[in-house]
C-alpha cells in the first residue's frame, strides 16, 4: 500500500457540536422501546413442526406412495444426486460448470434402506406377515424389486384418491405389506425417532427426516397453504402475517419470472445454480462498487444527495475556493 | 551488563518492533478525539445519519436477546411465555436491524460514501450486510418449528446446486445452531467493529463538490 492511500484528509471546514455517545444512548433507548412494543403487540410466529406421525395420520395415501417410491428408487431424495446420492450426470449446471457434482457425495443417503427397510427391521415385535415380506424383499433381485414397486406405484395412481385400500389386485410382491406396515408404525409415532436417530443416542441432524417428508406432498402442501411455495416468494415469507426475510427479496424475485420459473427450459431446470451465480455476481459488484466506473458515478447523475444534504447545499451554494 | 531501553514513544524514534508498529498503525489513524469526537462537520445534519447508529443499537439488542435464549436452550421458547417473549424481542430486533441497515446502505450509496479513500468503509459495510444475511438465515433454520422445516427443505436445493450444501447441510439443525450462535455473530461483530473504526478513522464523507482537493475525483 502506498503512503498516499494511508493519508487521511480530515474536514477543515465548518463543524458543529455532535454528541455521538448521547446519540448512541438515545438510539439504543428508542430501539429498545420499539422492539419491546412490537414484541408485546405482535409476538412472533411459531407454527408447530410437522412430524412423520402427523403426515401418516393426515395424509396416509401420500405417505404410502412416498414409501413405495423409496423402494422404487424414484423418490426425489433417491434420485437427488449429490450430496446425497451418486448419480452420474446429475447436479445443476451453469454452462459447463457443475459445482454440485464437483462437491461430491458428502452426506450419503440410501432412501429405501434409511426410510423404509431399516425402520421395519427395527420393529420390536414384527408380525409374521411383515417378517415374510422383508424376507421376500431381501431375497429378490433389483429387477424384481423394481417391477413390484413400480407396479404398485402405478396401481396407487389409478386407485380412487390414491387410497392403498382400493388398489386393484396385481403383482406387487411384498411392497404393499412393507408400505402398510411402515404406515402403521408411522401413525403410532415410532417412525419419527427411528428415521431421525438411526442407532444413535444424541441427534441434531434431521437430514433423513426432512428428506423423507419432502418425498411426499404433505410438507409442500402445508407450506403452499401458508403462501410459502417457491413460486409464492416463499423463501422470503414466513408463517402468519409476519415480515419474514424481506432482505431476500432479490434472491426470491428471480424464481418468480421466466426463464427461471419454467423448469422446461435449460435455465429453469438449473434455476437454483443460475440464481445463486447471479446473486454472487451482484454481491461482488456491490462490494466492489467504489472501483467500477460508471456504476460508481450513478449517485452523481441522479442527485439524491442534494436531498440528503439539502440544508448544506442551501447554505453553501458553491464550494469555497 | 544491563541496558536501558527508553520507549520509542518517549524518544520519538520509529521503532521497528511489531508492538510499536501496531500502536502507530492503530492510534496514528485513531487518536482519542477522532475515536470519540464531540464535533462533526457541519454537513452532518440529516436523518439519514441516524440509521447507522440505529443498526448498531438493534444489533446490541439482538445479541442480548440471543444470549438470553442460549441459556435456556433452543426449545425453551416453544414451552414458556417468557421464552416466547424473549424470542419475539430477538425476532423484532432482527427486523429493525435489517430495516435500518437497508436504509443506511441506500443512503450511503446515494451519498457515494466511498469517496475520499473510504472504499474500505463501504466494503466492510457490504460485508457486514452479507454476513448478516447468513446469520439471519441460520436463525430461521434453528427456530425448530414449521418455518425451519420448510425453509431448510427449500434452501437445501439452492445450496446444494452450487456445492455449498456438501459442507453446510441446512437439514442439520445442530450445524446451523452452532453457526448461528457462535461463528456468524463473531464474524458480524468483528466486521461491524472494523466498519465503525473505518468511519471514525476516515470521517464522514463530505457533500459532492465540497471534497478537500486531495479527495476530488475519487
Amino acid at each position: 500500500m502506498t503512503k498516499r492511500s494511508r493519508t487521511i484528509i480530515q474536514w477543515q471546514g465548518e463543524t458543529r457540536s455532535y454528541d455521538i455517545v448521547k446519540e448512541f444512548v438515545v438510539a439504543l433507548a428508542v430501539v429498545s422501546i420499539l422492539v419491546l412494543a412490537l414484541s408485546a403487540l405482535f409476538s412472533s410466529p411459531d407454527e408447530p413442526s410437522l412430524t412423520i406421525k402427523s403426515w401418516a395420520n393426515d395424509a396416509p395415501s401420500d405417505f404410502v406412495l412416498a414409501a413405495a417410491t423409496e423402494l422404487d428408487g424414484s423418490s426425489p431424495s433417491a434420485s437427488y444426486g449429490p450430496p446425497y446420492v451418486a448419480i452420474p450426470g446429475s447436479g445443476q449446471k451453469v454452462g459447463p460448470i457443475n459445482l454440485q457434482a464437483a462437491a461430491g457425495v458428502r452426506t450419503p443417503v440410501d432412501s429405501a434402506k434409511a426410510f423404509v427397510l431399516d425402520p421395519l427391521l427395527a420393529m420390536p415385535y414384527p408380525t409374521p406377515v411383515l417378517t415374510q415380506a422383508l424376507k421376500e424383499w431381501k431375497g429378490a433381485n433389483s429387477v424384481q424389486r423394481s417391477e413390484w414397486s413400480t407396479s404398485y406405484i402405478e396401481a396407487l395412481g389409478a386407485a380412487p384418491e390414491g387410497n392403498p385400500a382400493k388398489v386393484a389386485a396385481g403383482e406387487y410382491g411384498p411392497v404393499p405389506e412393507l408400505t402398510n406396515s411402515l404406515l402403521t408404525m408411522a401413525k403410532s409415532g415410532s417412525l419419527d425417532g427411528v428415521v431421525a436417530l438411526g442407532s444413535q443416542f444424541y441427534q441434531t441432524d434431521y437430514t433423513h427426516t426432512l428428506l423423507f417428508m419432502g418425498d411426499g406432498t404433505y410438507l409442500e402442501e402445508a407450506a403452499v397453504a401458508q403462501n410459502l411455495g417457491g413460486d409464492q416468494s416463499g423463501m422470503m415469507n414466513e408463517t402468519g402475517s409476519y415480515p419474514g426475510q424481506a432482505w431476500l427479496w432479490l434472491y426470491t424475485f428471480w424464481y418468480q419470472i421466466p426463464p427461471f420459473s419454467n423448469e422446461e427450459t435449460t435455465i429453469g431446470a438449473n434455476a437454483d445454480a443460475v440464481v445463486w451465480t447471479i446473486m454472487m455476481f451482484l454481491s461482488l459488484i456491490l462490494l466492489l462498487l467504489p472501483f467500477i466506473p460508471g456504476l460508481r458515478s450513478i449517485p452523481r447523475w441522479i442527485p439524491v444527495h442534494r436531498l440528503i444534504w439539502r440544508q448544506w447545499y442551501r447554505d453553501n451554494p458553491r464550494p469555497a475556493k | 551488563m544491563t541496558t536501558t531501553n527508553t520507549p520509542s514513544a518517549i524518544t520519538g524514534e520509529e521503532s521497528t518492533l511489531w508492538t510499536a508498529r501496531l500502536r502507530r498503525r492503530f492510534f496514528g489513524g485513531l487518536p482519542p478525539e477522532r475515536l470519540l469526537p464531540d464535533s462533526q462537520p457541519a454537513y452532518v445534519a440529516s436523518w439519514i445519519y441516524v440509521f447507522g447508529v440505529l443498526t448498531i443499537a438493534a444489533l446490541i439488542i439482538i445479541i442480548i436477546s440471543g444470549v438470553a435464549l442460549t441459556f435456556e436452550g433452543p426449545l425453551w421458547w416453544h414451552e414458556s411465555d417468557v421464552g416466547h417473549f424473549v424470542n419475539s424481542v430477538h425476532f423484532w430486533s432482527v427486523q429493525l436491524f435489517f430495516f435500518s441497515m437497508a436504509i443506511h446502505l441506500w443512503g450511503k450509496f446515494w451519498m457515494a460514501a466511498w469517496r475520499g479513500g473510504r472504499s474500505k468503509t463501504w466494503m466492510t459495510g457490504v460485508l457486514a450486510f452479507l454476513a448478516s444475511i447468513g446469520t439471519g438465515f441460520t436463525g430461521y433454520l434453528v427456530q425448530t418449528n414449521f418455518d425451519s422445516q420448510w425453509i431448510a427443505s427449500e434452501a437445501k436445493d439452492g445450496l446444494n446446486s452450487v456445492g455449498i450444501g456438501a459442507w453446510f447441510n441446512v437439514l442439520d439443525v445442530g450445524q446451523a445452531l452452532l453457526l448461528h450462535v457462535a461463528a456468524l455473530p463473531l464474524i458480524v461483530g468483528a466486521i461491524t467493529i472494523v466498519h465503525v473504526l473505518q468511519v471514525r478513522r476516515r470521517g464522514v464523507v463530505p457533500p459532492m463538490g465540497f471534497e478537500p482537493s486531495e479527495e476530488a475525483g475519487s
